[in-house]
């Protein structure tokens, strides 16, 4: 599905990420997991080419990415911070979004699923965090592709979405589509996720299963295993 | 590109300094003509109006429409679309928008006061075909600078201190140069010295077309010499094409290579 050969990016002298290998097969959750620094953003802005890499390549479903936009046709892109142009209305940013990419009739179900009817003639800059992430949301999980990438997306859900979004996340991999998720939640990650890849200063430290990291560093639990990565690197 | 265009001209057209643009060229249009009473003297008077105000106002919405719609740009730039062609859609509908502002609010009031049946149209039209290129060449230039600057404090100061540059001290520059170096031919170096600035040429171009000797000046006359009045008009053209065509250009070339 993905596969990243030795990718080096620099920002002025600020090396973030150093050399990373991956690949990530089609189907499955994964979770991409590191301390705040560690170039989960930049790994994910670079797949999706928002962030041009000083070497390395990038396949996304045999497709190097360089120099083409096309193959972003097979990506729903969920965004940190859920930045939107504040001068437009929920419903015309959703219109716009959809005329842009192809047309869908998704929308109107997640926006009931989500409960988004009262906001719909709301500019996008009076609306609340939490509100602001369910539009998102909307707008990432209305088109059918076969990869999905979430940059942090439980940020100011409620405990209700939250659930929501579980589920929705769940029958999408049933789909078959590979899920790409950044967390700092753990409980979060260790109930969706089917594998981690453990960023550390640049680098892949760790992918594989929950359990097999738990063997690793001999720790009973998920977020203790995780702790002990940390304090055995002074992260 | 053109759907982006789209999104970016109707957001434009909904934010109320359009319309503040828009009123104010209305208002100096009526003005202008109602203090003149004649249309020639009135498209003199705006020539030096819109020669200063436009490079201007393009600057800073070029400037302040980037920074504002980053978060929109960024929203764009996850989807299936070209970086050049998000970037050249948004500079498009800024510089129309801008342009649609000059056309409408100065149009309206000249229109109504009979440009059609006076000899002036064509002095007018020019004045409008020459505020709509330093609308377009001033809007490609601030998005140069906003795409190289991230910070939008730094941002703004190079875009006012481009605009201060081309259109007051250069001209200072330019006429020191002239005096100190009087003792030598200098028709070439003035010639180069006015393409190389568009709100030079542009005031040239007009002065040309408008044939009033006296306002030519130093340049003026040595590009009317030089190139005769139609010949002239075509290089000065060209070079205005020229102006636009550079900063388009680098902002293709810029936006493939900037992270976000």
């Amino acid at each position: 599905m993905v596969s990243i050969e030795n990718l080096h990016k620099k920002f002025g002298k600020n090396e973030v990420l150093k050399g990373v290998d991956l690949n990530i097969k089609s189907g499955g959750i994964f979770a991409v997991l590191g301390p705040n620094g560690s170039g989960k953003t930049t790994l994910i802005k670079s797949v999706l080419g928002m962030v041009i890499p000083n070497k390395g390549t990038i396949t996304v479903q045999g497709e190097n990415i360089k120099k083409n936009s096309s193959y972003r046709h097979n990506i729903d892109y969920m965004p940190q911070i859920a930045n939107f142009p504040s001068n437009l209305k929920v419903k015309e940013l959703i219109k716009m979004i959809k005329d842009l990419r192809n047309h869908t009739n998704d929308d109107q179900n997640l926006i009931q699923l989500f409960k988004l009817e009262p906001f719909l003639d709301k500019k996008l800059g009076n609306l609340s965090g939490g509100t602001k992430q369910k539009v998102n949301i909307v707008l990432t999980f209305m088109f059918d592709s076969s990869l999905i990438i979430l940059d942090e997306p439980t940020t100011g859900l409620d405990p209700i979405s939250l659930i929501r979004l579980k589920e929705l996340i769940q029958t999408e991999k049933k789909k078959g589509k590979t899920i790409l998720i950044t967390s700092h939640i753990m409980s979060f990650v260790e109930e969706v996720s089917d594998e981690i890849v453990f960023l550390l200063e640049g680098k892949i430290y760790f992918k594989g299963t929950i359990s097999e990291l738990k063997t690793k560093t001999n720790q009973p639990d998920f977020e203790h295993a995780i702790a002990s990565i940390l304090s055995d690197n002074n992260a | 590109m053109l759907k982006i265009l789209k999104y970016s001209f109707f957001d434009l057209m909904r934010s109320r300094w359009s319309y503040v643009y828009f009123g104010f060229y209305l208002l100096l249009g009526v003005v202008l003509l109602f203090l003149n009473n004649d249309l020639s003297k009135a498209v003199i008077t705006l020539m030096n109006v819109i020669i200063v105000l436009v490079p201007l106002i393009g600057t800073i919405f070029g400037v302040m429409y980037y920074y504002n719609s980053k978060e929109f740009s960024e929203l764009l730039l996850a989807q299936p679309l070209k970086r050049s062609s998000i970037f050249l859609g948004q500079y498009l509908g800024v510089a129309l928008s801008l342009t649609m502002s000059l056309i409408l609010g100065l149009g309206i009031p000249f229109v109504f006061y009979g440009l059609f049946k006076s000899n002036a149209i064509w002095d007018f039209s020019l004045l409008l075909i020459t505020g709509t290129f330093l609308t377009l060449i001033f809007t490609a230039l601030a998005f140069n600078i906003a795409l190289s600057n991230e910070n939008k404090i730094k941002g703004f100061g190079y875009a006012i201190l481009l605009w201060l540059f081309l259109a007051i001290i250069y001209d200072g520059i330019f006429l020191m140069t002239l005096i100190f170096f009087e003792d030598y031919p200098l028709d070439k170096l003035s010639l180069v010295g006015t393409m190389l600035n568009p709100i030079d040429l542009s005031r040239t171009l007009i002065l040309l077309k408008l044939d009033i000797s006296a306002l030519l000046g130093y340049t003026g006359a040595i590009f009317k010499q030089f190139f005769g009045t139609s010949f002239g008009l075509i290089v000065s053209f060209i070079m205005l094409i020229v102006w636009v065509v550079l900063p388009v250009l680098r902002i293709m070339f810029k936006s493939k290579r900037k992270d976000f």
